[in-house]
């Protein structure tokens, strides 16, 4: 090339159409994206954080929170369980469909303990046969979709976490890097102001072995009053002040604390949906329980 | 050449403070990095260390280490190297030096300003453009006069045909205007929706680091090696084809496998990953061409850092292919194994080639003996293993630590536990390198103040004899 006119050509070309492949489109497909509705119960998602968690958000932000943690859930396909729900009346022809679909469920005992889960296929277009051979004598059977793979198996969301999550979120972290755990719905895997605000002090007083750093700029080393603070952080022994004195956190933590009780990015939409319940593990403890 | 063009001291005397003005503050940002750097890795050894200190809390030393990398180190020693390398090959002296001088103070200021806010947690929140607004918007206002002046440089070059070196500079001045500011109205002026931002903010860093550090480093390269080993660039064509397929491919880089965006956009992404090979294989066998059978013992000095450099390039480029298949994103994503990459490819290829382009241009411009060889050898024997044990240690971990991960049945603790290991063996890395970055400023700075130092004394001298002496013809 002699002309420098060419170089810039070729150089403009080139930046201009990946500039319309990755900020212009996105731009158009996505940049006016509003509300949308949750199914099948149709609620709007995402909606706007409360006055302390969008404070919060700014604290995480500026505490750079996202160069260990994503907000982003995972996902490898999904599980489509086929649930028995009602025999209806005409048993034997739901037995003898029943029994086309597999050899096993050929006899009454199938129908004894409803629900029953007959079995689990890949996807809908595969699940809807089925649904409809039993349902076409009578019984009533349902599909419970539920999302797959290892993030969703550490319990770290229930469906991959999509572009309507985030709707609100400035900055938008999806976040690269997991040196922590993903936080996308660590509101509901721990609602819990107070452990969180015991973590964020000293994180290995409530996870044994963790590598994350403690957060004691955002707690205060206060005397103690006559009487303790109500904020005061109850600590394990080795953790707590010296006698004397006992630790209140910021303004900051509790803002930062409420944002992470409302990261929860577990309504069901069109692009990924479920439909299994919530899982009974985690600890329903209300966010304005008292600190124990 | 025409009979008017300019002689080569007078092209490297109009580049000499320019230059210094830029890449002296590069040698004190980069050397300020790692320390930065330093104070980041060492969280893994003891998470408590400093953890009433909020300004070196990692979540603000390990941006204040990658913002004055790039924006302290890599963009002004790019653009100090490439203003010499079109003042050099178009035989034209630098137009309105001063312009580049002030830009470069400009853009110094602009690079303490977004430390500044980084460290008291102005951050945006956007890896790779860390700098809050007002900074941003100094850098800007401080390319343009430097580029203005570049562009100008080369319309008056007298050398028409252009070399494979300038167009990479071309097209690397034309780029970082274009897509920082882009990403900085799109983000940080009047930001889009929700994920929208994430996808400006990825295919800035993929241009950032995936073409705008190649470009920058591939004109040193293509300058340096044939004047080191004599022979001539092999071969034009090579190099013109590595130049189209870098930014053809290299800008649709940057979106990770794993981002909730519409599915063609990660996909798109990855493929443009892969294709990556493509460039960078033609460099390998141009560089490889090149300095075949060529005797000279490169010693520790330039050819040693070009070298290094290139091949750097290469190994990086293969693990970000690599890390875009499908099958191995799901275990690379997430992971270390991406951080590896990038600081193979910052401190491998961009700082080394850096170094070396650095170290073959200033004695041009202050004179012959003024950097002592021995700590130009022993600046490469830290920062070359320093770069192998902070980035080899990521990569390796960063595939353990994914493994792991893809497993639900170890416990993330464990999976994050299993990964200190790797990462305390690249703080060793991180010491060498900020060792070596601390002799390169020694030997950046002790060049230009000695060149200074004799000019003062000269001149000094001239004043203070006798009167006949300063009468002038």
């Amino acid at each position: 090339m002699k002309s420098s006119a060419l170089v810039f050509l070729t150089a403009f070309i080139a930046l201009s159409a990946s500039w319309s492949g990755f900020v212009l489109a996105p731009q158009l497909q996505l940049g006016r994206a509003a509300q949308a509705k949750t199914v099948p119960v149709q609620d709007q998602y995402p909606v706007a954080r409360p006055g302390l968690a969008a404070q919060g958000a700014e604290v995480y932000r500026s505490l750079g929170c996202v160069y260990c943690h994503s907000q982003s859930v995972g996902q490898e396909g999904v599980k489509c369980e086929i649930v028995l729900t009602d025999a209806g009346t005409n048993t034997p022809t739901t037995l003898g469909a029943l029994g086309k679909l597999n050899s096993a469920f050929g006899h009454a005992d199938t129908l004894a303990a409803l629900p029953k889960t007959l079995m689990s296929v890949a996807d809908m277009n595969a699940a809807d046969p089925i649904l409809k051979a039993i349902g076409s004598t009578g019984a009533k059977a349902q599909v419970i979709v539920s999302a797959l793979g290892p993030d969703i198996s550490r319990g770290w969301g229930r469906r991959r976490t999509v572009a309507q999550d985030y709707l609100f979120d400035l900055p938008a972290q999806p976040g690269d890097r997991r040196a922590g755990p993903d936080l996308a719905n660590v509101g509901l895997r721990q609602p819990d102001v107070s452990w969180q605000l015991r973590h964020l002090y000293a994180p290995a007083a409530e996870v044994s072995g963790s590598t994350m750093p403690p957060y004691r700029f955002l707690f205060e080393l206060r005397k103690l009053g006559k009487l303790p603070s109500p904020e005061a952080l109850p600590l394990p022994s080795q953790f707590a002040a010296s006698a004397g004195w006992e630790i209140v956190p910021t303004a900051k933590a509790r803002a930062l604390v409420a944002y992470l009780v409302s990261l929860r990015a577990d309504a069901p939409l069109f692009e990924s949906p479920f439909t299994a319940p919530a899982p009974a593990a985690a600890p329903a403890v209300a966010p304005n329980s008292p600190a124990k | 050449m025409t009979a008017t063009s300019p002689t080569s001291p007078a092209i490297d005397n109009s580049c000499r403070l320019p230059l210094f003005a830029l890449l002296g503050g590069a040698a004190v940002w980069l050397a300020l990095s790692s320390v930065f750097g330093l104070i980041a890795s060492l969280k893994f050894h003891a998470p408590a260390m400093l953890a009433n200190c909020a300004a070196l809390s990692y979540g603000r030393a390990f941006p204040a280490w990658s913002h004055l990398l790039v924006y302290g180190f890599c963009l002004p020693a790019g653009v100090g190297v490439g203003l010499w390398l079109l003042a050099r090959l178009g035989r034209v002296e630098l137009v309105k030096p001063w312009l580049i001088v002030m830009g470069a103070k400009l853009w110094h200021v602009g690079v303490l300003v977004g430390l500044l806010g980084i460290l008291s947690g102005q951050n945006t929140g956007f890896e790779w453009l860390e700098m809050p607004r007002p900074a941003a918007v100094i850098l800007f206002l401080a390319f343009v006069p430097i580029t203005v002046s570049a562009f100008a440089t080369n319309a008056r070059r007298s050398e028409i045909s252009l070399f494979p070196s300038q167009w990479f500079v071309l097209a690397a001045l034309l780029w970082f205007p274009w897509i920082f500011s882009t990403a900085t109205l799109l983000l940080q002026v009047f930001p889009v929706r929700g994920m929208v931002q994430a996808s400006v903010a990825w295919w800035f860093s993929g241009n950032l680091l995936n073409v705008w550090l190649p470009l920058a480093g591939l004109a040193c390269t293509f300058y340096v090696l044939p004047k080191l080993t004599g022979r001539p660039l092999q071969s034009h064509y090579l190099a013109l084809f590595a130049f189209w397929t870098l930014i053809l491919f290299g800008t649709w880089t940057g979106i990770p496998a794993h981002a909730p965006l519409p599915a063609w956009m990660p996909t798109l992404s990855g493929v443009a990953g892969m294709m990556m090979m493509i460039p960078v294989l033609a460099v390998a066998a141009s560089v490889i061409k090149t300095c075949c059978g060529v005797k000279t013992s490169c010693g520790g000095g330039p050819l040693c850092f070009t070298r290094f450099g290139a091949a750097s390039l290469v190994l990086a480029t293969m693990l970000l292919a690599v890390s875009a298949c499908p099958q191995a994103s799901r275990v690379t994503d997430y992971t270390w194994f991406g951080h590896g990459q990038t600081t193979l490819r910052l401190y491998g290829f961009f700082g080394m080639t850096m170094f070396g382009a650095i170290y073959y241009i200033v004695p041009h411009l202050v004179g012959p003996d003024r950097v002592c060889p021995r700590w130009m050898r022993i600046n490469f024997w830290f920062v070359m293993p320093g770069t192998l044990l902070l980035a080899l240690p990521l990569v390796v971990g960063g595939i353990t630590q994914g493994l792991k991960l893809v497993d639900a049945t170890i416990p993330f603790v464990d999976v994050a536990k299993s990964t200190l290991m790797a990462l305390r063996i690249s703080t060793l890395g991180e010491v060498m390198i900020t060792l070596g970055n601390l002799i390169f400023l020694f030997n950046i700075v002790a060049a230009f103040f000695g060149y200074y130092w004799s000019v003062g004394k000269t001149v000094c001298a001239q004043a203070t004899v006798l009167e006949p002496a300063r009468v002038r013809p």
